[in-house]
């Protein structure tokens, strides 16, 4: 499989890629490298992992960061509840190195994402989402894992990863990260779509909406990115309100300025967007879109 | 942009690729073996003979971050596609030539200076380095006139400009030492096993149970334990501070006395580390050679340069998520306002917090209008007044909070 099969493929399954995205989910894949994709919120990061686990037909692992995320709700923990009880269950009857053998195998164990994620006997995607949100600590720790994809739990042993997971980071610029996880990893930036990009999109996800109404709302997203907005809308904001619009069954933005601005509540998310974008500047950016 | 020599006559593949990560280097993207082994490897499983797709391939391993793949591209060509090598190469050797020297040159002046200034500060002041006591020295010695106090009745309400004895150092010093406290712990959110606690350590319970039947009779707690957060310290000592250099500067000794996890700088034109000179153990000498230090360069501020410089030397050793960045300014600044909005942003994108101590801002009517301290207000997290030591004890709840 080369990297314009896999951007096709992509493409199948709804998701457009640009060629550096493509090519640097290619060469994760075929240098066995975690992926590190940076860039704006709703821009798509999240989702291609997802559409990569579609097309590899494998589970899709998640870890969703945040600080002060630990040991215990990223890798394992025992499940304490259980182990009491069967401590109790035994009574006297067994010794203490067999219930100690016992409550200390793997039934007891409580798999968390990472651990969870080498232990599949098909390679799955880990995606692990917002990985600047959890502390330098945490990160430290990732390295190790990415780089031996092994856990090691002291009442067990050594666990060796029985396939290497496809693993998919992504960070949207909360802190730094470390230049030592950077260089691990194969980059890419992902950025806000161009018109011709965004416009196929679209087309991928609604298929069912007229060309013309298609193009005004790619065109209008598009010069309303170029405002001075404290978040921009990103590819889902820009789903979210085309099938809004064809919900609302307007077929041409020029035709009801009211309805239009009632609709923008799904492109612009805090009070001062709204307040910045008033009837006669969205009525500008219709122009512009047409 | 220094471009590395293309080996025309180069044996392999590998051999041209180690000269682009060559390239890569000396532009300021830090690419090593690994790099080139990767990309000679990714090389392999794409149509190399494709420029477009090998520079695809190798922006992806290469560069690591949104500035570096910006500028990728660029750097690409020129090194595949340079045309008349033979000029660029003379540039690059020209340009290679330049910043080595001037970079040398700067350093050293800055060095002879600074050695000048301290040598002129101890022939100037001989008295003063022999310590606290020789208050009757320092009496005379800032006898010049224009800046004491006649009646100093209230030490803690003076503005900072009046302070010039001993003991009021020594009392700035302590204020600063309780803030420093007052800053250091913050929480951590992890837990850790602990005599104490508001949880219990179920992991260490289980495993203490099992001799006793399952009874958990042990309970083992875990809390949050006090993660120390490291101070860095920014005092501008252009001419508009001066006045007030001498009791920021042992207010900085306080910070940095502190322990060991605190950095102090100088700034005005150039930035200067000062955390080991304020380690010297005598309070008194060090503020004064300090202050001689600063007073050598003398200018105009340059807030916007110091901070890049800032960023781009020691930020990425010493600021990181729990890190409280002090800068001690008038906000004057003779660099465009825009500057330091970016570096600061810049700054913040470390996770760190940012205080901003203004003396200015106690004055009555006090509206940050300087450009440059307008431009800053909207990264930072404290923006307090500093002219009285009054000022600077009553920052100790804010910075407690942050």
């Amino acid at each position: 499989m080369s990297w314009t099969d896999l951007k096709s493929e992509l493409s199948d399954q709804g998701y457009v890629a640009s060629d550096a995205l493509a090519m640097a989910l290619y060469l994760s894949i075929t240098l066995g490298r975690p992926l590190l994709l940076e860039g704006a919120a709703g821009v798509g990061k999240t989702q291609i992992a997802k559409t990569l686990a579609e097309i590899r037909q494998t589970e899709l692992i998640r870890l969703q960061c945040y600080e002060g995320l630990d040991a215990a709700s990223a890798i394992y923990e025992w499940n304490y509840q259980r182990q009491l009880l069967s401590i109790r269950a035994a009574g006297e009857l067994s010794s203490r190195e067999e219930i100690e053998d016992k409550i200390f195998s793997e039934t007891y164990l409580l798999r968390r994402p990472l651990l969870e994620a080498i232990q599949q006997t098909e390679s799955p995607v880990l995606l692990i989402d917002e990985i600047d949100r959890a502390d330098e600590e945490f990160e430290a720790y990732l390295l190790e894992i990415l780089s031996d994809f092994q856990i090691s739990i002291p009442e067990l042993g050594t666990i060796k990863a029985v396939t290497r997971p496809l693993v998919v980071l992504t960070a949207n610029g909360t802190r730094d990260l470390s230049d030592a996880l950077r260089r691990r990893c194969i980059y890419s930036y992902v950025e806000y779509p161009d018109r011709h990009t965004e416009l196929s999109i679209l087309n991928k996800r609604q298929p069912n909406l007229n060309a013309h109404l298609a193009d005004q709302i790619v065109g209008f997203v598009q010069a309303l990115r170029k405002e001075e907005l404290e978040k921009k809308p990103g590819i889902a904001e820009t789903l979210d309100w085309a099938a809004a619009l064809s919900g609302l069954g307007i077929n041409d933005l020029s035709d009801d300025p009211a309805t239009l601005q009632a609709s923008l509540v799904c492109l612009l998310k805090t009070q001062s967007d709204q307040s910045s974008v008033p009837t006669e500047v969205a009525q500008r950016l219709v122009g512009k879109a047409a | 942009m220094p471009v590395t020599r293309f080996p025309t006559r180069a044996e392999s593949v590998a051999d041209r690729m180690v000269g682009f990560m060559a390239h890569l280097r000396l532009n300021g993207i830090n690419v090593g073996v690994k790099e080139s082994e990767t990309s000679l490897q990714a090389l392999a499983s794409i149509d190399a003979v494709d420029p477009d797709e090998t520079r695809l391939a190798l922006k992806a391993i290469c560069a690591t971050d949104a500035d570096r793949f910006g500028r990728f591209d660029e750097l690409f060509k020129a090194y595949w596609f340079a045309r008349d090598r033979q000029r660029q190469r003379q540039q690059q050797q020209k340009s290679k030539e330049k910043p080595h020297d001037k970079n040398r040159w700067s350093n050293r002046s800055l060095l002879e200076q600074s050695i000048q200034a301290s040598s002129a500060g101890a022939l100037d002041s001989p008295d003063e380095s022999d310590g606290r006591d020789g208050e009757d020295n320092e009496a005379e010695q800032n006898g010049d006139g224009k800046l004491i106090a006649s009646t100093v009745f209230n030490v803690n309400k003076a503005d900072l400009r009046e302070f010039m004895k001993p003991d009021d150092l020594a009392h700035a010093e302590r204020v600063a030492l309780q803030l420093a406290r007052a800053i250091r712990d913050r929480r951590s959110r992890r837990r850790r096993a602990a005599k104490k606690g508001a949880q219990l350590d179920l992991r260490r319970i289980a495993r203490k149970s099992v001799p006793t039947g399952g009874e958990p009779l042990h309970l083992l707690k875990r809390r949050r334990p006090d993660r120390p957060v490291h101070l860095v310290a920014l005092l501008d000592v252009s001419g508009s501070m001066t006045v007030y250099a001498r009791v920021f500067l042992s207010f900085l000794k306080g910070l940095i006395g502190a322990d060991q996890r605190t950095d102090a700088f100088l700034f005005h034109t150039q930035l200067v580390h000062i955390s080991d000179a304020l380690r010297d153990g005598d309070t008194f000498r060090a503020v004064n050679r300090l202050s001689m230090m600063a007073q050598g360069f003398g200018g105009g501020t340059k807030i916007g340069t110091n901070l890049a410089l800032f960023n781009r030397q020691y930020a990425s050793q010493m600021v990181n998520g729990r890190t409280v960045v002090i800068i001690l300014s008038d906000g004057y600044d003779t660099d465009p306002p825009e500057k330091i909005s970016n570096e600061l942003a810049r700054l913040k994108k470390r996770g760190c917090k940012i205080v901003w101590l203004n003396p200015l801002k106690g004055w009555k009517d006090y509206e940050p209008v300087a450009k440059g301290m307008a431009a800053a207000l909207p990264h930072l997290d404290v923006f307090a007044p500093a002219n009285t030591l009054a000022d600077l004890a009553a920052l100790e709840p804010h910075l407690a909070k942050i």
